[in-house]
């Protein structure tokens, strides 16, 4: 009896086995596989196209040269990444002066006006993009509202040079962001621990100390991941610079765009996309140490 | 409300900074004037030339058939993929592997198909478009309806099979209903998002086949003419009706 009753569960058991292998591969299975075609292939062919030598129409000559890389460290090319993080680190801190509290703010609402405020921060992020970017060329044009506001108000007597600026740059890019810089703050501060809040002002702490002791390290690795969703894609935006820049400001995102749709030198189009990608990476891991050192220090302390 | 005090301050200058701008595009759209920027009494003359613009209407059939196939395949493989890892697989890294695509930079994505479709000798067209948005696409919707999964409970598939129902019974009496308000906010997520995306269509798009986005581009990139006004208040009438819809549709299923 015993026995037979093992032989039957082994026998469901191996055959439930071959079930969910089976329904693995039907649920799983064509969509990895489209994501490992369409994604990790392409992303591995830069890779490897960043060791061969240009092709004369894009495309690379299957010879190894390791000249791609170190081109990276042209004064020309080093100048355009030290313009670029200037530009997207001013972007980054502005997002960030801005975000923190308005997702503050939003965590002290109603839990409808939450839903509210939060879905009005991201609609503008699912807008065309280069409508959004289109509307500043609007605003900020010499004959623009922003300009003949400012001149009816009699605080310029001259419609200011706001456009193709580094400033109209970063505002732009301010723009397309900031939702993605609200969002993971956002979402920090709503877990960090209300009881921990609670406990540090029932021990006597007044609101700035419960706020800078407990709170602000706590959202800390929203806030940095906010950040990093502001730097690296501020790098790779060619199309902000172009029409806001008037092409006066080149960022990383125009220099790789440029190699590979006009330089047609993809291997090393693909080395100054690589170190965005890299930057993100090395950026995303200093985010996740950090995080691990204030989390576990609020566990201790609690 | 509750009282949220000097906080107002920066809660106002976000909704000025993100809406003003929309704003006075829509207003500049009923614009009369031909400088986009100057204000010169109400007119809806640039709809109306707008319906009249073959470049324009020839980007928005391209873009509407990238879209709509989009759509369709993202979200059946979106779907498939969401239900095989979060009920069979349960592993943080394949699910981190399948929502990659939505996160990696749109640049790197798309020189990086360029260079693959290139390679294999695909010619650049429509098609190579649609498959390069179906790849984050799919990772959209599969975010969506992971997020559905983590809400209902598995325990009425147990019972369905339990009772005799086979796979495929369960699977589309039980399974699919279930998920269905994650699968059609997915849905029209993504629709969205292949409507409005520029930079990897930029890169796949054959040069006889533009997407609307790539008209804009070249059309801003040339000029202002108000007619991109009248355009960008359509494009975002679009977007806005879409998210709002998903979102609403997510969250009406939420308190059921």
């Amino acid at each position: 009896m015993s026995t037979s009753t093992k032989t039957r569960t082994n026998g469901g058991r191996g055959a439930s086995r071959r079930r969910a292998l089976r329904a693995r591969a039907i649920f799983a299975g064509p969509g990895l596989l489209y994501i490992t075609a369409f994604m990790s292939i392409p992303l591995i062919l830069i890779f490897v196209y960043s060791f061969f030598t240009r092709g004369r129409f894009g495309g690379v000559v299957w010879e190894f040269t390791s000249q791609n890389y170190s081109r990276l460290f042209e004064s020309v090319y080093v100048n355009v990444f030290v313009s670029s993080i200037a530009i997207a680190g001013t972007t980054t801190l502005l997002a960030l002066l801005l975000g923190y509290p308005t997702a503050y703010a939003i965590t002290r609402l109603s839990p409808k006006w939450r839903t509210i405020a939060l879905v009005l921060v991201v609609l503008p992020f699912w807008t065309n993009f280069l409508i959004r970017t289109y509307a500043w060329i609007i605003l900020l044009n010499s004959e623009g509202p922003v300009n003949s506001g400012l001149l009816s108000l009699g605080i310029i007597g001259a419609p200011l040079g706001l456009l193709y600026t580094p400033g109209a740059v970063i505002v732009g890019l301010l723009y397309a962001y900031l939702p993605l810089v609200v969002l993971p703050i956002y979402a920090s501060l709503e877990r960090a621990d209300r009881q921990l809040l609670e406990a540090a002002s029932n021990l006597g702490a007044n609101r700035f100390r419960a706020f800078f002791d407990v709170t602000l390290p706590l959202s800390l690795p929203g806030a940095m991941i906010g950040a990093i969703f502001v730097f690296v894609p501020s790098l790779g935006n060619f199309v902000v610079p172009e029409l806001l820049g008037g092409g006066k400001t080149v960022m990383v995102g125009n220099l790789i765009r440029d190699q590979f749709l006009e330089a047609r030198d993809w291997p090393f189009g693909a080395v100054i996309a690589l170190s965005v990608v890299a930057l993100l990476v090395i950026l995303f891991a200093i985010q996740a140490a950090i995080a691990r050192r204030i989390n576990g220090k609020a566990v201790t302390r609690a | 409300m509750p009282k949220i005090g000097w906080l107002r301050l920066p809660l106002t200058l976000t909704y000025l900074f993100l809406y003003t701008p929309i704003v006075v595009l829509v207003i500049m759209s009923f614009n009369a004037s031909k400088t986009p920027f100057v204000w010169k009494g109400f007119s809806t003359r640039w709809y109306t030339e707008l319906f009249q613009d073959d470049l324009i209407r020839q980007g928005f059939i391209n873009t509407m058939i990238v879209a709509v196939s989009a759509t369709i395949l993202a979200t059946i493989l979106g779907t498939l993929l969401a239900i095989g890892i979060s009920r069979y697989f349960r592993s943080a890294i394949l699910e981190a592997y399948a929502l990659a695509p939505a996160i990696i930079p749109d640049l790197a994505l798309a020189i990086g198909l360029l260079a693959f479709f290139s390679l294999m000798g695909v010619t650049l067209s429509l098609v190579s478009v649609l498959l390069s948005h179906v790849v984050f696409g799919m990772a959209f919707v599969a975010a969506v309806v992971i997020a559905r999964m983590g809400q209902t409970d598995s325990s009425l598939e147990e019972a369905s099979r339990d009772l005799g129902g086979n796979a495929l019974t369960t699977f589309f009496k039980i399974t699919l209903p279930s998920l269905a308000p994650g699968i059609i906010a997915g849905a029209l997520l993504v629709f969205t998002l292949s409507l409005d995306e520029f930079v990897v269509a930029y890169f796949t798009n054959g040069p006889a086949t533009p997407t609307l986005p790539i008209v804009i581009y070249s059309m801003v990139r040339f000029g202002v003419t108000p007619e991109i006004n009248a355009l960008a208040a359509l494009l975002l009438l679009v977007s806005f009706t879409f998210v709002i819809s998903a979102q609403r549709i997510t969250r009406l299923t939420d308190s059921v």
